[in-house]
């Protein structure tokens, strides 16, 4: 078995991006595209505390720059998570569904 | 197995807890350990809630299965394990079956860091309070999918209820930790880990609880509000009362599983008891540690666990004394004698002078739990239970902005000297 | 395992990395083919806590605290709270997978053919060297995050602190006002 590198980190990263981005592209379900952009955000942040880690070994243990912005994008998610439900909800209680695809009263 | 005996030996004459020395062996046995003893205080917990809670409202409790009571969480056991297993027609089988291991993992994954003692904790990690106080929020996840899985609406508004009470005391909970970790960074560095905090009130010579005063008092006031709402019990445990909701979430689980959320509550209880403990009654320190110093003050205080134990066989003993003299309470009355026995053994091994300087540490922590174990039980047989909205009011309206200010107070008057130094500056440019 | 090596580097690190990448996978395949919503959310929340996991195997352990509290411990339960309130069942029933499902796979396998591109091309892997372990100073995470969020000297992110925030506060705002009744 080799060293586990960056690299290591960085496929797995991209694999979960490729799962989330096919769970959003595929889909019907609201609650799961929510959760598949969910996985998307984890993904990124991966790559970001790998990253951090790859830069500490360059810079010294206070280049910790990849895990501040790992903090800031989980508590954008929870933001996001937030107001995503709400806007799930309030359109549940029009349409009696969770169905991407059928609100399309807009559709030309 | 030389290797392997050299391999034991190393620890014992190291000064850091197994998790931070790398050895597996002894962080084995210590998780052995923790699970032996939480197993004990359960059952223990049991027999004591029913006894104490009997005595309160005037009348004995359990008396017929052992002497005073004492076989009857045996008795519980066997019974919530030979009981038959239902499942509510039409329950999701996987998520039914998965949600009370959810509970008891995040109730049990918690004793990975509770210092007993500064070397015997399973590992003391340096985010040890934010990893507490994050596990113990994964048991909201157990008891929404239980009350989900139950396909039923009692257990769901249960559920619900149950989870909302838990998520918004988490965050009063939260707010009061941290104005109790800024004490810590008043000398020297500031920490997040368990054995840290302990050691920080030993060198300020203070527990945090009269630090500032009041300030560590209203902050561990709001802590262990908290945390009688965020472990269900009276007067917070509308959600899972008999007389409301026909036991709320756990209404649809019988025998084994029911066992399973029972063992997790309690050990959520136990559980944060010891954050109280460790972050404002100076976790394993004894009384006076840096005003008492001495010989013969050491010696004085490392008896008392032994004099406890004597204590207790004492009160066996003269209950034995009190037993009818009628033949058919031969049986129980042997017993009692055998179990005061038991306890007057024990107390005599803790006065053996080797056992006595390890012992010291983990007793005080387990007494200062135990007080408050005493207080969760008093609290049921004293306070009516909070309406459901009562119960939200008071965590968001009072707490929390209770919390909040005292943050602010908390963080002004540790850094005082330091801002006046910064007033002073500005008004004399 | 011989005893006698030093615990750092951790000898079990590829069986720990491989076991928890399998986890992340799995929990992931499951999170997007699931037809009941809550059995998706319970595979997120495997996931989420597999991912503090490797946080912590790159030394990163406020991180993986700061997940376990806020991810696994509050946007699920949220999540959770949603599936409850609005009923599933009928959407059980329904066909699960859009129109375009082979649009979307196609959409990604490009976008995974890209990363791939950029991984194997030798530049990518000179820009990869292991991860070194002398860069970690035991116990001085939390400390030096903090140092970076708000310290007077080296604080260059103390205004994103603040304007996070500020959006928390939108989206608490936003959110009440979205699910009321009657606005």
């Amino acid at each position: 078995m080799t060293n586990i590198s960056t690299l290591h980190y960085l496929v797995l990263g991209a694999a979960l991006f490729l799962l989330g981005v096919i769970g959003v592209l595929t889909r019907r379900n609201v609650v799961i595209i929510l959760m598949s952009i969910e996985l998307i955000l984890n993904a990124v942040n991966l790559n970001l505390v790998a990253f951090s880690r790859y830069w500490q070994g360059i810079h010294g243990a206070s280049a910790l720059q990849g895990q501040v912005f790992a903090i800031f994008i989980i508590t954008d998610a929870a933001a996001e998570a937030a107001v995503g439900l709400g806007i799930l909800i309030a359109f549940f209680r029009n349409k009696e569904t969770v169905n991407v695809d059928e609100v399309n009263l807009l559709k030309w | 197995m030389h290797d392997f005996v050299q391999y034991v030996q190393s620890y014992l004459s190291s000064d850091q807890t197994p998790g931070a020395a790398g050895n597996i062996f002894w962080a084995v046995v210590y998780v052995l350990l923790v699970f032996v003893g939480l197993s004990v205080a359960v059952i223990a917990m049991n027999w004591l809630e029913r006894k104490i809670l009997a005595h309160m409202q005037v009348r004995l409790g359990p008396m017929r299965v052992g002497p005073h009571g004492l076989l009857q969480p045996i008795a519980d056991a066997l019974k919530l394990l030979l009981k038959e297993d239902i499942i509510p027609d039409g329950a999701d089988k996987v998520v039914f079956w998965v949600a009370p291991f959810i509970v008891v993992l995040a109730a049990f994954t918690v004793f990975v860091v509770v210092p007993f003692g500064p070397t015997h904790a399973i590992t003391d990690m340096n985010i040890g309070i934010l990893f507490m106080l994050g596990v113990s929020s994964l048991s909201v996840l157990g008891i929404v999918t239980a009350g989900w899985a139950s396909n039923s609406h009692y257990p769901l508004i249960g559920a619900l209820r149950s989870s909302a009470q838990m998520v918004s005391y988490e965050v009063a909970m939260g707010l009061a930790v941290v104005s109790a970790i800024m004490m810590t960074s008043l000398e020297g560095n500031g920490t997040l880990s368990m054995i840290g905090i302990v050691q920080a009130q030993l060198a300020q010579h203070e527990w945090f609880l009269f630090k500032f005063f009041p300030l560590g008092f209203i902050a561990f006031g709001i802590f262990a509000i908290a945390m009688v709402a965020e472990t269900n019990r009276a007067p917070f445990d509308l959600p899972e009362a008999e007389s409301e909701l026909t036991a709320g979430f756990h209404t649809e689980y019988s025998g084994f599983r029911w066992s399973l959320f029972f063992l997790a509550e309690y050990s959520a209880m136990i559980a944060v008891s010891s954050i109280a403990v460790t972050l404002w009654l100076g976790g394993w320190l004894r009384p006076f540690p840096n005003l008492l110093t001495g010989t013969i003050w050491n010696l004085a205080f490392s008896l008392i666990p032994g004099l406890t134990f004597l204590f207790l066989g004492a009160i066996c003993f003269y209950n034995t004394a009190r037993m009818p003299k009628h033949p058919l309470f031969k049986i129980q009355t042997i017993g009692l004698a055998g179990f005061g026995a038991v306890l007057a053994l024990i107390g005599l091994v803790m006065f053996v002078p080797a056992v006595r300087d390890r012992v010291g540490d983990i007793f005080w922590f387990s007494a200062k739990v135990a007080g408050f174990m005493y207080l969760y039980i008093w609290y049921r047989g004293t306070f009516p239970r909070y309406r459901f909205d009562q119960l939200m009011k008071v965590g968001w309206k009072v707490l929390l902005p209770t919390g909040l200010a005292l943050l602010i107070l908390t963080a002004v008057v540790g850094m005082r000297s330091e801002l006046l130094a910064q007033v002073k500056e500005v008004l004399h440019r | 395992m011989n005893p006698s090596l030093p615990s750092n580097p951790p000898v079990a690190t590829p069986y720990f990395f491989y076991g928890l990448a399998a986890i992340m996978i799995i929990g992931g395949i499951l999170v997007i083919t699931r037809k009941n919503a809550v059995h998706s959310a319970l595979a997120l929340i495997t996931t989420l806590l597999a991912q503090a996991a490797l946080y912590l195997m790159l030394y990163a352990p406020f991180v993986a605290g700061v997940q376990i509290i806020l991810y696994a411990g509050g946007i699920m339960v949220l999540f959770l709270f949603v599936i409850m309130l609005i009923s599933i069942e009928r959407n059980m029933k329904e066909r699960q997978f859009n129109k375009q499902w082979v649009v979307g796979i196609v959409a990604a396998g490009a976008l995974g053919g890209l990363l791939i591109a950029v991984y194997t091309t030798t530049k990518g892997g000179i820009l990869f060297p292991p991860v070194g372990h002398e860069s970690y100073v035991d116990g001085q995470n939390t400390q030096g995050i903090a140092s970076l969020l708000f310290s007077q000297q080296s604080g260059t992110y103390m205004f994103a602190f603040e304007i996070a925030s500020l959006l928390l506060l939108v989206a608490i705002i936003g959110a009440v006002v979205m699910a009321k009744k009657r606005i």
